[in-house]
Parts: structure tokens; C-alpha cells; sequence
């Protein structure tokens, strides 16, 4: 199966998430109230090593295992990111949780978690039906 | 060794494998770190009902849809086979905003006072689990990712437009927690 290992890079990062608590409700109520430098220093040294690694590979012309060049696709700017945006970090602020957590949290055992998860699959679907309304 | 990982894990060692994942992602499959789209993929492959935004080949994206069950598997490792059953150690003053929205549960990792099934089926617990949950699959899909899609991946490869979403999300989530939920917590 070629896509057993994103399962095993998954497991890997959901481990992480877990054992370094940024799947906590806690925790993200002390980030946005500016208490802790913990969430800041994860997400901060995140970006750092993936910044730095993307800059070696486009540098060195890294290719992936499969011989392909790399692509990182371009993201398009659009008020997505303004309106949507908000309304994401609103609910990251409301649930405690952002998609990654969530699943984490149902694999730890918080089955109520897992309503969190479909209503976000509702949220999906619902933005997928009322995308050719909103403002983009 | 074992009690060591059973250790809260500090940023200093987490953030880096998180960022870690970027390039082993890029390498093995050529793939962008994203997970809000795997919701899109469920749905699509569910209840596409038609939909344009739904209509692609949801079956050449299965990659993230193992990726996220990894991600559920990486939770039971963490939290429960390493668990050390300590509570999450939160400073000070945000044990006491927290106790000041009424909330007196602080084992594990989410507060078991306000997630449980009793207060799913009251406003409150709607609000939160359900409105909250809504909020966060609309907004990741409207705003094209969420923190790992824009925050690390976005940002690590220097995407303004990436940049423009954390901000908001910021101020969503500022927003959030300063203004109206602890209305919603109070109920």
C-alpha cells in the first residue's frame, strides 16, 4: 500500500500534537489570552525548520523519492482568508480544538469529540453548497 | 526513556517535528501539509450531492485521508499509551480565567465539565461542540486551510496570502475568547 506512509508521518504528528498538549482546550485558552509562550514556541519553531527546509530544497533542487521536482503549489489570495478566516479562528477559540486536534483527541479517548468533527464535516459541506454566493 | 516521553513533550522538541513533517511530506510523496482537507474530502466522497466545489476526484487525494487517520492513531499513542495521567500544566492565571468561566475540571486534555454528553444537549454544549464545530469546517474550507495548511505550511513557504489568514484567524479567535465566549461558557 504506497499510502501507508502518510499513515506512519501521521501517527508521528499526532503523537507530537498530543504529548506536547497543543491538542489541549487548555492550552489554547492560554494562547489566546497571551499567557504562555508554549503555543507561540510550537508554532514558531514549526515554521522555522519548514521554512529552512523548503529553502534547501528549492536551493539543492531536492527531488522526491519518486524522481517528480518538488511543487508547492501557489495559495490564491481571495476574502476567503479575511471572512473565513475569522470565522475559523473563531471556532478554534470556541471548541479549543483546530482539525488536526480534533482528530487526535477522538484517537485519545474524547468521544464527544467526535460531534465537533461532524458538525465541522457539516461546515464543510455547508460552505461547499453556498460557495458560488459568498464573496470571494 | 519511557517515563521520559510519558513527560509533557516541551515546544522546543515538538515544533521541530511538526516542521520536520514539511519536507519528510514533500519528499516521500510530493504532498503539502494540510489537514481541513480531508473534511472536504469526506465530503465529496459522501455527499457531493452535485455540489461543483465537491465534484473532483476525491480517490487521487487519499493520501491525506491516511495521513489524518495517522493523525487519530498519534492521539491514542499520546494520550493514551504515554498518557501520565497528570493535568495539563497551564499558568496560573489562566487556571483562574478559567475557573472564572465556571469550569472546575482540570484533568486531561479538555475539560470534562463542559465536554461530555449530558451538555451536548443543552445551548451551551451546542454552542460549542456543534456551532463551534461548524464554525471551524466553514471557515478552514472558506479561508482554503487551517493552522497546519496556512499557519506552518503557508508561512514556511513564504505565502502571503497565508500570513493574511493567520492574522484573521487571530482576530477571530481573540475575538472568541475575549467577547463573547464567556457568554456562551456562562449559560
Amino acid at each position: 500500500m504506497k499510502n501507508i506512509k502518510f499513515l506512519l508521518v501521521g501517527v508521528l504528528f499526532g503523537t507530537v500534537l498530543t504529548k506536547t498538549e497543543a491538542v489541549s482546550w487548555f492550552r489554547i485558552q492560554e494562547m489566546f489570552r497571551f499567557q504562555s509562550f508554549h503555543m507561540y514556541g510550537i508554532i514558531g519553531s514549526a515554521i522555522a525548520v519548514g521554512m529552512l527546509s523548503i529553502w534547501l530544497i528549492k536551493k539543492f533542487k531536492v527531488k522526491a523519492i519518486n524522481g517528480e521536482e518538488i511543487e508547492i503549489a501557489d495559495k490564491q489570495f481571495s476574502k476567503g482568508q479575511i471572512i473565513g478566516g475569522t470565522i475559523f479562528g473563531m471556532g478554534w477559540a470556541l471548541s479549543g480544538a483546530c482539525p488536526g486536534p480534533l482528530y487526535a483527541l477522538v484517537g485519545a479517548g474524547y468521544a464527544t469529540i467526535l460531534i465537533v468533527i461532524l458538525s465541522a464535516l457539516f461546515g464543510t459541506w455547508l460552505y461547499s453548497y453556498l460557495k458560488p454566493k459568498l464573496p470571494h | 526513556m519511557l517515563e521520559l516521553l510519558k513527560e509533557p513533550w516541551p515546544w522546543y522538541v515538538s515544533g521541530p517535528i511538526i516542521g520536520i513533517s514539511i519536507p519528510i511530506l514533500l519528499i516521500i510523496g510530493n504532498k503539502m501539509l494540510g489537514i481541513s482537507s480531508s473534511l472536504r474530502h469526506t465530503c465529496a466522497a459522501v455527499a457531493p450531492f452535485n455540489i461543483q466545489f465537491l465534484k473532483y476526484n476525491w480517490k487521487s487525494e487519499m493520501w491525506n485521508m491516511f495521513f489524518v487517520a495517522g493523525i487519530f492513531l498519534g492521539g491514542f499513542v499520546g494520550g493514551v499509551l504515554l498518557n501520565n495521567g497528570e493535568a495539563v500544566k497551564i499558568s496560573e492565571s489562566t487556571v483562574n480565567d478559567i475557573k472564572a468561566m465556571g469550569i472546575n475540571s482540570f484533568d486531561g486534555l479538555v475539560p470534562s465539565d463542559i465536554f461530555n454528553w449530558d451538555t451536548l444537549f443543552s445551548i451551551k454544549g451546542i454552542l460549542i461542540m456543534v456551532l463551534g464545530g461548524i464554525m471551524i469546517g466553514f471557515g478552514s474550507r472558506y479561508a482554503g486551510g487551517c493552522t497546519s495548511g496556512h499557519a506552518i505550511m503557508g508561512i514556511s513557504s513564504l505565502q502571503w496570502p497565508s500570513l493574511v489568514a493567520v492574522i484573521f484567524f487571530f482576530i477571530g479567535g481573540l475575538l472568541m475568547t475575549h467577547v463573547i465566549a464567556p457568554f456562551i461558557y456562562q449559560l
